[in-house]
């Protein structure tokens, strides 16, 4: 079974999804970051694979970014560094990206190398759906690999409903429309969002990302889905002087315990 | 083999729609009302009167003796910098404005390169008594100052776009930025035939003005609609889609596109996308892109700032790889050289994009008998301080 399910099935309430760049803040953190992250408590981890022109994602992870591309970061290392990553952790992975640098990979070539290294699913924020269910949709299934979509508080009813009959693994609800890290917490006016969704009761499980920051706000997301996905505010954290994993535990104790 | 775009927004390999889920609305809100709106017949009406009164169309085709006696063909000059604003990029929002106030859009946005489209932008928005922002790279500002003076004499706010390369393709980044944190009351203003679907076909008709008069103008001082060549440059392609567009499936029509090779193609410094670019997807669409192996996009260098773009629009991609466009790529000494020269002959300095497509008339062979169009897309005022600093006239 893949293990995003597994993880769903064992918890249903108060799932973490971290969310980090890769190669940043050195290009060769990736593994000591996703070991420090499990032993942490995070439940789920989302890697990013960096990209010249990341249009949905605000400053931190724009600049995150392009330091990581600096660093010599690419798909081809990020593989190479995960090579072995499941003789390390149990902990589900996914991979996010713009689908430019994975095209030139080549999809299937991706979906392959993804099940052989143990990455569970993606999320590729400007790969339409129709894109996806004409011509990469096999691939993904072939090689058990899960693809997780976007839905926003503008996307209509019949849409999140055709999300949900695509995706697998979980639904990647965005709180506000906004690009990541712009806004500092999710507000009362969201509440309708999430009731309505809330009510349509999607066959997958639901995380709030975008605006999750803290305890406070991982909390008040926790009240409205199956958990919630920390960007922005933890590449804050792993850019602060000190010891790395130190960083990290001491930032996912602050929004878990 | 007819050159038309699908359902999908797809000009045979080239196009779609590949954006985030949060601008997934904004865009299905466009692609489903924009045909139907622009056939209103009211929206039909606004938009000739505009064309005709506030940006003075039709423009001339002008007939250019001298520089048709240099190159030994009939030369015709698609007058687009004679339009309100010195550019053809004025067409476009002329007609994106009214389809803003039909889709109820209270704020616009905008990306600009050389300044055209940005001062274009704003100059509806102060007809139209609408707010307007328009991102620019830092290095466009510097380099097309007045232009940016313009805009905000105008009342627009121009925002610097200070991530990658500083230029067209991150001010793009910052304008759709922009949008997905404000999707419901902002229309952005797309200044070429990029982007998501609908938006290339969408400017491209609005551009195509100028293909409908090229042949009615024609037809009245050659008693035949086609010329042998239409020649046109492209940063993103919009002027070129116009003055392609109704000859698109006239096989006896050569259309021939002008890219910018900076200091020469195989310098690293160069925005000459057909040649230095293979299939991949930036801003939207599926189209030919500069980047490297690793599919991280390239910075481009052009030394005008309305050429210097990473990719082209997908129907520009689709024209180059069935071959029913011919691309030339000029470099910036060819371009200087060549808006000098129309200077000299015919009395008309260019803008320095519209004078990539005059030097490549060097690179041609012409008949006596051919007749030529090469679409005069923009004046060179904003250039001027680029001239000076080039020097050698
Ligand atoms: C005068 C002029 N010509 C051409 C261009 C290039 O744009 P496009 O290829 O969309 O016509 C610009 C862009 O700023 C321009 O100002």
């Amino acid at each position: 079974m893949n293990r995003i399910d597994q993880l769903f099935q064992a918890k249903k309430e108060r799932v973490l999804n971290v969310y980090f760049t890769a190669g940043y803040p050195q290009l060769h953190d990736t593994v000591t970051i996703i070991e420090a992250l499990e032993k942490s408590g995070a439940d789920l981890i989302e890697i990013g694979i960096p990209y010249s022109d990341p249009i949905a994602d605000g400053p931190t992870i724009q600049e995150s970014n392009g330091v990581a591309l600096a660093n010599g970061m690419s798909l081809k290392v990020l593989f190479s560094q995960l090579n072995d990553i499941r003789a390390k952790v149990k902990v589900p992975i996914v991979l996010m990206g713009y689908v430019n640098p994975i095209v030139q990979y080549g999809m299937e070539a991706f979906c392959a190398k993804c099940e052989e290294v143990g990455v569970d699913g993606v999320i590729l924020p400007d790969l339409p759906m129709f894109e996806y269910t004409s011509y990469y949709k096999p691939m993904f299934e072939k090689h058990g690999l899960y693809n997780v979509f976007l839905i926003t508080p503008q996307t209509s009813e019949a849409r999140i409903r055709e999300i949900d009959d695509n995706s697998n693994g979980f639904i990647y609800m965005v709180s506000s429309a906004s690009t990541t890290g712009a806004k500092t917490s999710i507000s009362i006016g969201q509440s309708d969002y999430f009731a309505r969704i809330k009510s349509m009761n999607l066959k997958n499980p639901t995380l709030i990302g975008f605006g999750i920051s803290n305890a406070e706000t991982f909390d008040k997301a926790c009240e409205n889905a199956n958990g919630a996905i920390i960007g922005s505010a933890f590449i804050k954290a792993i850019s602060e002087e000190g010891d790395l994993e130190k960083n990290i535990e001491g930032f996912v104790k602050s929004v878990i315990d | 083999m007819k050159v038309q775009v699908d359902e999908r927004g797809y000009y045979g390999n080239f196009g779609g729609a590949f954006i985030p889920e949060m601008l997934y609305p904004n865009v299905e809100e466009l692609r489903e009302n924009y045909e139907r709106i622009v056939q209103e017949p009211d929206f039909q009406k606004q938009l000739n009167h505009l064309l005709k009164d506030f940006v003075g169309r039709p423009t001339p085709l002008y007939l250019a003796e001298r520089l048709s006696e240099l190159y030994g063909a009939e030369i015709y000059l698609k007058r687009e910098d004679l339009c309100h604003t010195g550019a053809h990029k004025v067409n476009n929002t002329v007609g994106q404005i009214l389809l803003a106030q039909r889709l109820g859009k209270k704020k616009i946005i905008a990306e600009t390169g050389a300044g055209q489209h940005g001062v274009a932008t704003a100059t509806v928005c102060a007809l139209m008594g609408v707010e307007c922002i328009v991102y620019m790279g830092e290095v466009d500002m510097a380099r097309q100052k007045p232009n940016v003076e313009r805009m905000r004499i105008l009342g627009a706010e121009v925002r610097p776009a200070t991530s990658g390369s500083k230029t067209l393709k991150d001010a793009t980044n910052e304008a759709m930025r922009h949008w997905i944190n404000n999707p419901t009351d902002t229309h952005y203003i797309i200044g070429s035939v990029v982007g998501p679907h609908p938006y290339p076909e969408m400017v491209a008709r609005f551009q195509s003005v100028i293909s409908k008069e090229i042949k009615a103008q024609l037809l009245e001082k050659k008693g035949k609609e086609n010329p042998d060549y239409v020649i046109a440059c492209v940063g993103g392609g919009s002027n070129a889609a116009g003055a392609f567009y109704h000859y698109y499936n006239e096989e006896d029509v050569k259309l021939v596109a002008v890219e910018a090779a900076g200091l020469g193609n195989h310098t690293g410094e160069s925005a000459a996308t057909t040649v230095l670019g293979k299939p991949g997807i930036l801003h939207g669409s599926k189209t030919l892109l500069m980047q490297t192996e690793d599919g991280q996009v390239v910075e481009p260098y052009s030394i005008s700032a309305g050429l210097d773009y990473p990719g082209l629009g997908p129907v520009h991609a689709h024209l180059h790889e069935t071959g029913r466009a011919t691309f030339y790529s000029v470099t910036d000494e060819e371009a200087m050289k060549a808006g000098i020269l129309l200077s000299r002959t015919e009395g008309i300095i260019p803008a320095i994009e519209t004078a990539h497509a005059f030097a490549a008339l060097n690179q041609m062979s012409f008949n006596p008998s051919d007749v030529v169009v090469v679409n005069l897309s923009g004046r060179g005022d904003k250039d001027l301080d680029t001239y000076i600093k080039w020097g050698k006239y």
